[in-house]
């Protein structure tokens, strides 16, 4: 405890990869940088996560969860970043001071920026609001993850799934092969949540069946989940009368989004986005509280990793260049940037005056096919991409290189 | 003639791929369209005459800070011998301290593949 710094250039809060890629940018920059985390191992949400698929971005290999973040563990430790396991940062002030707590004690940290890479949390019942009797056997699906491959427990024998996100697919994958039997997904939406290749590897090949277009309507059972009943919901995602069915099962696990963890954030006066529920940053991932910066899921909730890490180091490198060189001079406006049709949204929310290259994050609203992404200045064109695909389950990046540097009252992204 | 349309998941993208063959399906006889990169193509043939898959799952682990490690196969085993691996896998236990590599069976279910550990368990103190 004694050997800890208590003053650092950048403080990054989160050990996920996000803050883990976002320490090691910074202190490649050169900054002395304290990653604190309250955990005791690094990694994050990623830990748990000990199916494949990540990495291929980032590395341009197929690795597991905890492989991918030992990949960025190490990165941390090399670039020399100190780390502060076991420790929840419990105070931010806007002066960059924080309150440490680790095992009953508490201790202040200073930074001249700071990164937060809190991740998100679950949605959980209590958000939905689904009527019926509460008995056990209710879990979120990243809950049932946790249980599973991190305590080698036992969640259930026969699974209904609410909720089409990945998380909630990779289990009923996970589940299956633990020997239970997971007897349906249930979909508010038209389409799925998770991404395609999820529903493939994960539903299909178990013939496990996926209702789209349904929801749960009442949960049944005295001690344990009994049975649920689920209808055809409509557009307005109202029930349909006359379509409701009971699906027996012992277990209900609840796909049904993330959210970013911003309780620090809110304290501290950043500013939030109604539909990301995560900060209003600019083009260099900072809030509006100066030499405070945002990245990861806390940001926006993410479909890949490889790309929470990626956006951590470019934060990173942004809150070393802040803490070691002073807040920017400039004070132009900067460029509002806007989603247009098709888009629900897109980060960063604003972009500076004079920036010769730009990195936008979006997602679209609903699912479709051959359409053209493009990002407007003013109405005029500043680059487009062609998608075959469009889906809101997946994000989509686009650089946009502007040589003369970015000049505009607003800056759009639009689907046509 | 015989059309099918496949989700592509060796990678993020899922390509959709439209596979046409017509009797059995053989690699000579398959034609793939709709895949972004050549590695759909190879995909589509493996997927429609022996398809495979990567198993993820963990072991006991003695003597560690967690009650488990996670594993991988070291690379994808046929589909049908799934459950047969993670059958074998339920009577393997190792001592802590165990690392990232670590081989903790081999030729699993007779596939001829390794299974590794993914996730490090250090001993508990
Ligand atoms: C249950 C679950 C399963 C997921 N599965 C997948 C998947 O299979 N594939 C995929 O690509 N993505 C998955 N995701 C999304 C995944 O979270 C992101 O892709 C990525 O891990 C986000 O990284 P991050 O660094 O932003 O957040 P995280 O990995 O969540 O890391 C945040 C870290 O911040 C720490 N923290 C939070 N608040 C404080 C505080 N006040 N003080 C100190 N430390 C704090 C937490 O302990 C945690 O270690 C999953 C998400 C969840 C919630
Ligand atoms: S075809 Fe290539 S790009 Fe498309 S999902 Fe398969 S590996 Fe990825």
């Amino acid at each position: 405890m004694s050997a800890r710094t208590r003053e650092a250039d950048v403080v990054v809060i989160g050990g996920g990869p996000a803050g883990l890629a976002s320490a090691a940018s910074a202190a490649d920059a050169g900054a002395k940088v304290v990653l604190v985390d309250r955990n005791r191992e690094l990694g994050g949400i990623l830990n748990q996560c000990i199916h494949d698929g990540f990495g291929l971005h980032a590395f341009g290999e197929v690795l597991t969860g905890p492989e991918f973040a030992a990949r960025y563990i190490d990165r941390a430790f090399d670039a020399g970043v100190e780390v502060h396991p076991n420790t929840t940062v419990a105070e931010l002030e806007a002066s960059r001071e924080l309150v440490c707590t680790t095992l009953g004690e508490r201790y202040p940290l200073r930074a001249a920026s700071v990164v937060l890479a809190m991740g998100c949390r679950e949605r959980t019942r209590g958000m939905l609001q689904i009527p019926g009797t509460r008995p056990a056997g209710v879990y979120t699906a990243g809950t049932a993850q946790w249980l599973t491959n991190m305590r080698n427990l036992r969640v259930g024998k026969k699974i209904l799934i609410l909720g089409s996100g990945d998380i909630g697919l990779i289990m009923a994958r996970r589940l299956t092969w633990e020997g239970a039997e997971v007897v349906g997904v249930v979909e508010l939406l038209p389409y799925p949540s998770g991404l395609p290749r999820n529903i493939t590897q994960c539903l299909e090949d178990y013939g496990i069946p996926l209702h789209l277009s349904h929801s749960a309507t009442c949960i049944h059972g005295r001690e344990r989940v009994e049975s649920v009943t689920v209808a055809r919901f409509d557009g307005r995602r109202q029930p349909v009368p006359g379509t409701e069915f009971e699906i027996e099962c012992d277990t209900l696990l609840l796909s049904v989004g993330l959210i970013p963890e911003n309780e620090l954030s809110r304290r501290v006066g950043v500013r939030l986005d109604a539909t990301t529920s995560g900060a209003f940053v600019d083009d260099r991932h900072m809030t509006n509280v100066p030499g405070v910066f945002s990245c990861g899921n806390v940001l926006h909730i993410h479909d890949l990793a490889d790309w929470a890490a990626e956006e951590g180091a470019r934060a990173g490198t942004q809150a070393a260049a802040y803490a070691l060189g002073g807040p920017a001079k400039g004070g132009a406006k900067p460029i509002r940037i806007e989603p247009g049709d098709g888009i629900r949204y897109v980060v960063p929310q604003t972009a500076s005056r004079g920036s010769k290259e730009l990195l936008v994050s979006f997602r679209v609203t609903a699912p479709d096919e051959n359409r053209t992404a493009e990002v407007l200045a003013d109405g005029r064109v500043l680059a487009s991409e062609d998608l075959r695909r469009a889906h809101p389950a997946e994000m989509v990046q686009m650089k946009v290189g502007c040589a003369d540097g970015l000049d505009a009252d607003r800056l759009e992204v639009r689907l046509t | 003639m015989t059309t099918k349309r496949l989700t592509c998941i060796l990678c993020p993208n899922g390509c959709e791929v439209e596979v046409s063959y017509s009797g059995e399906p053989t690699p000579e006889s398959i034609s793939v369209d709709g895949n972004t990169c050549p590695r759909g193509v190879d995909y589509a043939i493996e997927e429609l005459t022996a398809p495979k898959r990567t198993l993820t799952t963990s072991v006991l682990v003695y003597g560690g800070t967690q009650p488990q490690a996670s594993v991988k196969t070291a690379c994808p085993i046929p589909r049908e011998s799934l459950f047969d691996a993670r059958e074998a896998l339920r009577r393997i236990a190792v001592d802590a301290p165990v690392a990232i590599g670590d081989v903790v069976a081999s030729d699993i279910a007779g596939t001829g593949v390794d299974v590794i550990v993914t996730r490090p368990v250090p001993c508990s103190p």
